[in-house]
């Protein structure tokens, strides 16, 4: 089977979740071509999380259905405000 | 309750009583009427004719939550248009529980001359300012509290201020007494020192505190609200943590960042100066993260950041001023940031003004992108001490892209435009252009439903929807604003349903009857502003963004800024209506 390869970043307190990701660091992860972005939230075991989070794919905001790609950037994000 | 009359021409303080028309007006709504009824539109912002009006919330003083934020409003010497700029600090709440509706500042004094103005609950009067005159706020504020007492609410402004910068702020300190919360958006500590007014101190000792009507039924909607806040998880859990600079990375991500004078959209720099590492820096050298403004703020997104050595160096740095003198200037110098940030609290500036002025100038060749230390080395030794140099670029970013020749420069009415790239967060773009204030996120906040998933959603990248969005939020924001209640209520009030009608519930219950909050408050305060912009001269083509945000595309999205002219007029054109039936009904007679 053909797998995607991510590119992924985590933000605020999921870093101390997952903390391969801590200082910015970039997760490579490898899932199934096919794969969506729900897949990917929960291979990293977000989805356990009771918070809505925020996932940019390449700068895009994209939802749980959206397909991935090869090479994506993805950015994923609790909720969180400022202004 | 009551309103203070200070003449400076006159040196003279006089109290009146609280007009039946202003009644049910509060922080925004009020000054704005007040500049409307008796300052005019084309008067000299600098000259004797224009008024500084201070006012609290319609909520200040009181327990209900994050309810502390003091409303300026002016003729802006910046922008030309009306004004109102607010700040939390502790200034609101002692003006509140004396009882002090507004303090109307006006007229001029006739030799060069410069005042304290001291407010207690027994009585009002103008002192020679001799011994802070050309000090920074940070020493001002010291030596008025030694002369006045340690619990002396204290406002300000620098040497920014006394030059009459059009960049120059109001400091308004915090409960630890640092000058750290600004009214900094248009220039109003320009026109408090062209009043010759240096200071204002408040010293609530004594006073009667704030009458409430059902005191019972208060209690219980400013405890629900309390509830509401602190469950959500922006102002609950994101806000304490990291403060506002967690947007730096989100907006990184977004490819809506703007970097080095808005010609990229994403800074290589940005681990560097992002909220999580501030946060870790902050722990490490025994800062406070988690910081409040003002008494009863629930959300307490401010912090103390110490240097390496673990001194404290500044408080309440804010997402936009990372940006403005991070990415927008190329620097990934989070410390050398915070000393410009100190800087900027010291001598009285805007620190979004000053950011992108410095990314125009570098721009223009003043300075290579990135280069901090020569930042530090011009705010210290040109713009505090007013050199020509300091004067131009205390003016903010359009006389420095005049004075440099750059016709990249990033403003709407002359006022800067914050941290998020117009082109890529569409909804707060059409809020810069169709403001009342000029380019100002916080007129109506596009970003929480484009980038942050609340209050739904509306593609930043796409232009439908953006009008009625940036439309509703400056409606929201104008009635916030006049309640005294920090903007970032709005995190909530935007998703939790129960959270409107709380905050209706408070001011029932403390002013003794129902009103209509969104009409008095938001819808008025619009039209007022709208007609006011409107008599000085103001038109629909001021209300346009730069023109390289519609002809240069922005890298990481490939796209220019297209809402049309006719789509940004219709934003604001429901609170024209009625000054346009008024028109017409008196053409008639």
């Amino acid at each position: 089977m053909k797998l995607l390869h991510l590119e992924v970043r985590l933000f605020a307190y999921l870093r101390e979740i997952i903390p391969e990701s801590s200082g910015g660091k970039v997760l490579t992860i490898e899932l199934p071509e096919g794969s969506c972005v729900k897949d990917l939230v929960t291979y990293l075991g977000l989805d356990k999380l009771d918070i809505s989070l925020i996932v940019l794919v390449n700068g895009i905001r994209e939802f749980d259905h959206s397909l991935l790609k090869d090479r994506d950037r993805v950015g994923i994000f609790p909720p969180i405000g400022g202004g | 309750m009551k309103i203070l009359r200070v003449n400076m021409s006159t040196l003279s303080v006089q109290t009146e009583e609280v007009p039946e028309k202003y009644y049910l007006l509060g922080g925004r709504a009020l000054t704005s009427q007040i500049i409307s009824d008796e300052v005019d539109p084309n008067c000299h912002a600098l000259g004797a004719s224009n008024k500084l009006v201070f006012a609290p919330g319609l909520l200040a003083g009181t327990s209900a939550p994050s309810s502390g934020r003091l409303s300026v409003g002016t003729k802006s010497p910046l922008t030309g248009t009306i004004k109102e700029s607010n700040a939390g600090g502790v200034a609101a709440q002692k003006l509140a529980k004396m009882g002090i509706k507004a303090v109307i500042v006006e007229g001029k004094p006739v030799e060069n001359a410069w005042y304290i103005l001291k407010i207690s609950a027994d009585g009002e009067e103008l002192i020679p300012a001799t011994d802070i005159i050309g000090k920074g706020n940070y020493d001002a504020g010291n030596i008025l509290r030694e002369k006045f007492g340690a619990k002396a609410g204290v406002l300000t402004i620098g040497p920014a201020g006394e030059a009459k910068m059009t960049a120059a702020s109001i400091a308004v300190a915090d409960m630890e007494g640092n000058p750290v919360r600004h009214c900094g958006r248009g220039g109003t500590g320009a026109v408090m020192g062209s009043k010759g007014l240096k200071a204002i101190v408040l010293d609530e000792t004594n006073a009667p505190g704030v009458e409430i009507k059902n005191k019972e039924k208060f209690r219980e909607a400013a405890q629900a609200f309390t509830k509401m806040l602190i469950a959500n998880p922006t102002c609950g859990q994101g806000l304490p943590t990291y403060g506002t600079a967690v947007l730096v990375n989100i907006l990184n991500e977004a490819g809506a960042l703007p970097t080095r004078n808005f010609s990229q959209g994403r800074f290589e720099g940005v681990e560097k100066i992002s909220g999580e590492f501030m946060y870790d820096t902050i722990v490490k050298r025994g800062g406070n993260p988690t910081h409040a403004c003002h008494p009863g703020c629930v959300m307490r997104c401010s912090q103390v950041y110490h240097d390496a050595d673990g001194n404290y160096l500044t408080a309440g740095f804010e997402y936009e001023t990372i940006w403005a003198f991070g990415a927008d200037c190329g620097v990934d110098n989070l410390d050398h940031i915070a000393m410009l940030d100190r800087l900027c609290d010291d001598i009285g500036l805007d620190t979004i003004e000053m950011g992108v002025a410095f990314g125009v100038a570098m721009e223009g060749g003043l300075l290579p992108f990135g280069d901090s230390e020569g930042m530090i080395r011009i705010m210290k030794e040109e713009v505090a001490k007013a050199t020509p140099l300091g004067r131009i670029l205390g003016q903010g970013a359009s006389v420095t892209g005049q004075a440099f020749g750059v016709s990249r420069v990033p403003t709407v009415k002359r006022q800067s435009i914050p941290a998020y790239d117009p082109r890529a967060v569409k909804g707060v773009a059409v809020t810069y252009a169709t403001s009342t204030m000029g380019a100002d996120h916080t007129a109506g906040y596009s970003v929480a439903t484009n980038i942050l998933k609340i209050g739904g959603f509306v593609d930043p990248l796409k232009k439908e929807g953006q009008v009625e969005l940036s439309r509703n939020l400056q409606l929201a924001t104008a009635v916030l604003d006049s309640l005294g209640l920090c903007i970032f209520v709005a995190f909530t009030v935007l998703d939790e349903e129960k959270a409107l009608p709380a905050i209706v519930d408070m001011l029932t219950a403390q002013y003794g009857k129902e009103f209509d909050v969104t009409g008095i408050l938001g819808v008025n305060t619009l039209r007022v502003e709208r007609a006011y912009n409107k008599r000085g001269g103001f038109t629909a083509a001021d209300d346009r963004l730069p023109e390289f945000f519609y002809k240069e595309p922005l890298d990481t999205h490939n796209i220019v800024f297209d809402i049309t002219d006719e789509e940004l007029d219709a934003t604001m054109a429901p609170f024209d209506v009625i000054e346009e039936v008024a028109e017409a009904a008196a053409t008639k007679e």
